[in-house]
């Protein structure tokens, strides 16, 4: 995680995070996903290399279409951007999208 | 200005303003609205999405923590893309800035959305896009059932454009604002054109594109005489349709007052015409036409309007408010006609590939004796009631009319036992709507104490065309030499044997056939009751010598053009107004 620009009103965080889940960030995960955005008052938009998109809009991020091995730059500014990005980064790394079924 | 033709199903002109009522299993197709138009598309957007959702809520309530967590994933699926602010505004942005409707917009976005998906090589991930055609439908049934509830509360005149219709559409209907129909698809006897009759509205059906072209609120004249529509029609057009409408209406107005005269000709030869009914409430439209009595009654409603069969009493029931209408007189009750449509292909584990050379008709009841003998038990047992007949649909072969014989011989058998009483002596008559039947009527003619041509079946199956089918409905015609010779033959061979011969398909309360078929021979004829009146007038504007002679020329022309030209020209010279 690398900090930007340090300021009170408008804080910029920046990360890259990998898809690891096999299927990819399909329906349920990009619900998560995009559920834990909704929960931070910062912008937060989520690039593929092709797209930039707004990460609360689970339409947008569905769009993406991100496979397993996908990298995303996920990028927040606002002031809870720093909680945003490693919440997300937990998410998508750390637990793979919380998944109640093991087929996924 | 645009004009359409099409077939003409329903008689009378009107002139509205066009509804359009999309559906959701067709592709919805472009349709222009006015700037002025935008905000209530757009409102219509919003309530669409507002509506789903709350469907969706309640249906994700609904759903049982323990099973189905799957199920209720996808509904919180579903509902976060509802929420999207940005799916939304793709949908109301693309009506603002290409003024389409609010159907169109949410179809053409969805499917974008999954046309992305099924292009994707991740198979997990291109499977996404029937979510998106599943929401699709979920917001375009949320905007056509508002629709169907305006069709409900309509303020103004409208003709209604669709598709097709289907009973759903049609039960909402408020009948003092819908002035016609029009449908793309659908042949004479199609759903659409039951409605219209019996609302007594012109309709037009089989039009191909006619949705494609007309935008909402368009004005349309609706020509259900001629089979046309006019998209948009200039000043002089409406002028003249006004004057045509007027002259129309003083025309049936004129036919109304001939009413309690006889269906004679003018050489004193005495007509019957009996009225073709769907459901009992009709035999009342049947009498105030001026019908003696019913030549068809047709009895699948008792199946189509319900999911269970029904009972021999309710059988009873809706028989016995027929015979009570018409007292003495007439009235032939046709066992059930099913095949080919939802109450058989529901039964089965796959559809017949070919339904209408399948088990339909009376093939499906000899097959389903139960349901078959319930029938036959409560038209024996309203047979004391009146003047009760019943006739035998798609009779094929000698051994099926005499099973179906067989069968009601034990069914009154039964009757008999439980000293149940019927008539004894009820007529026994068979529809003629085969080709083999036809050809071999003077053997049937035999057994049976009448038979009815059922022209529209006969037809079909003569030329082997589906009328209902757009790309082939031009060769369906009575006109055509091989289906008139199969009449005359039929008629030919019911007169040897001295039993009564009658029409009862669509022919028959076709003004241009009149006089060929009592030229024929013919001397009962069962048509559709608005139909009624104009017929009687033909048959009292011509004399018998006159319809000989039409019938011995068009008997001896070989072409279907040729003898459809002459047909008209023969009727326009009796009965001008008509045309």
């Amino acid at each position: 995680m690398q900090a930007g620009q340090d300021s009170l009103e408008k804080v910029v965080c920046e990360t890259t995070v990998e898809i690891k889940n096999k299927n990819g960030l399909h329906m349920r995960p990009a619900m998560q996903l995009v559920d834990l955005a909704n929960q931070f008052d910062c912008d937060i938009t989520v690039n593929n290399s092709e797209n930039v998109v707004d990460g609360k809009s689970i339409m947008q991020i569905v769009m993406l279409a991100a496979s397993c091995g996908t990298k995303l730059k996920i990028k927040a500014e606002g002031t809870d951007a720093k909680k945003a990005i490693s919440a997300m980064q937990e998410l998508v790394e750390n637990k793979h999208f919380i998944d109640p079924d093991s087929a996924d | 200005m645009e004009i359409k033709k099409g077939i003409a199903a329903s008689p009378g002109i009107s002139i509205a303003k066009s509804l359009i009522i999309d559906s959701e299993d067709y592709l919805i197709p472009q349709r222009k609205i006015t700037p002025s138009q935008r905000l209530t598309e757009i409102q219509r957007v919003r309530n669409a999405f507002k509506d789903a959702i709350d469907e969706l809520t309640q249906f994700e309530a609904q759903q049982d923590q323990t099973e189905g967590s799957k199920i209720k994933d996808i509904f919180a699926v579903h509902l976060r893309f509802l929420r999207d602010r940005s799916l939304r505004k793709k949908i109301t942005d693309l009506i603002h800035s290409e003024l389409v409707t609010a159907e169109y917009g949410v179809s053409t976005v969805l499917r974008e959305i999954a046309a992305h998906f099924s292009n994707q090589k991740d198979s997990y991930i291109n499977e996404r896009a029937a979510d998106f055609y599943d929401i699709e439908r979920r917001l375009l049934r949320q905007l056509l059932g508002r629709k169907r509830e305006d069709i409900k509360h309509l303020s103004e005149e409208v003709a209604i454009i669709a598709r097709e219709l289907s009973p759903t559409q049609t039960a909402g209907f408020n009948k003092k604002f819908v002035k016609g129909l029009a449908t793309d698809a659908g042949g004479r006897t199609s759903h659409t054109v039951i409605v219209a009759r019996s609302l007594g509205i012109p309709a037009v059906v089989a039009l191909e594109d006619l949705t494609e072209i007309v935008h909402g609120g368009d004005r349309v004249i609706i020509d259900g005489n001629r089979g046309i529509v006019i998209v948009n029609p200039d000043d002089e057009t409406i002028q003249q349709y006004k004057k045509y409408s007027h002259e129309f209406s003083e025309f049936e107005h004129k036919l109304a007052a001939i009413r309690e005269k006889p269906a004679e000709t003018r050489d004193g030869t005495k007509i019957t015409i009996l009225g073709n009914i769907e459901f009992p409430d009709e035999a009342e439209l049947v009498l105030q036409k001026g019908g003696e009595g019913i030549g068809l009654y047709r009895t699948e409603f008792l199946y189509l309007s319900v999911t269970t069969e029904p009972t021999e009493q309710q059988h009873y029931e809706a028989y016995a408010e027929t015979v009570g209408v018409f007292k003495h007189r007439p009235v032939i009750i046709r066992t059930v006609d099913l095949g080919a449509d939802k109450h058989t292909q529901s039964r089965r584990f796959a559809p017949e590939p070919n339904p209408f050379l399948g088990l339909r008709s009376i093939r499906f009841c000899l097959q389903n004796l139960m349901m078959f003998k319930t029938q036959l038990r409560a038209i024996l047992r309203a047979s004391l009631l009146g003047q009760v007949k019943i006739m035998f649909p798609l009779i094929t072969n000698l051994q099926e009319m005499m099973q179906a014989k067989m069968i009601l011989r034990d069914v009154m058998e039964d009757l008999d036992e439980e000293s149940i009483p019927y008539n004894r002596n009820i007529e026994i008559g068979i529809m003629i709507e085969t080709p083999s039947a036809a050809l071999t009527a003077s053997t049937l003619a035999q057994d049976v104490d009448f038979f009815s041509i059922g022209t529209n079946d006969l037809i079909q199956y003569t030329l082997a065309v589906d009328r209902g089918n757009e790309l082939v409905s031009t060769l369906y015609s009575a006109a055509d030499p091989a289906v008139l010779r199969l009449i005359r033959t039929v008629i030919q061979d019911a007169h040897k044997t001295q039993i009564d011969v009658a029409v009862c398909g669509e022919v028959a309360s076709d003004p241009e056939y009149v006089m060929l078929l009592l030229g024929m021979g013919i001397r009962t004829i069962s048509i559709t009751p608005p139909m009624i009146p104009e017929v009687k007038q033909i048959i009292r504007s011509v004399t018998i010598e006159d319809c000989n002679a039409v019938a011995r020329k068009v008997l001896g022309m070989n072409s279907e053009r040729q003898i459809s030209s002459y047909l008209r020209n023969a009727v326009r010279k009796i009965l001008p107004e008509a045309f």
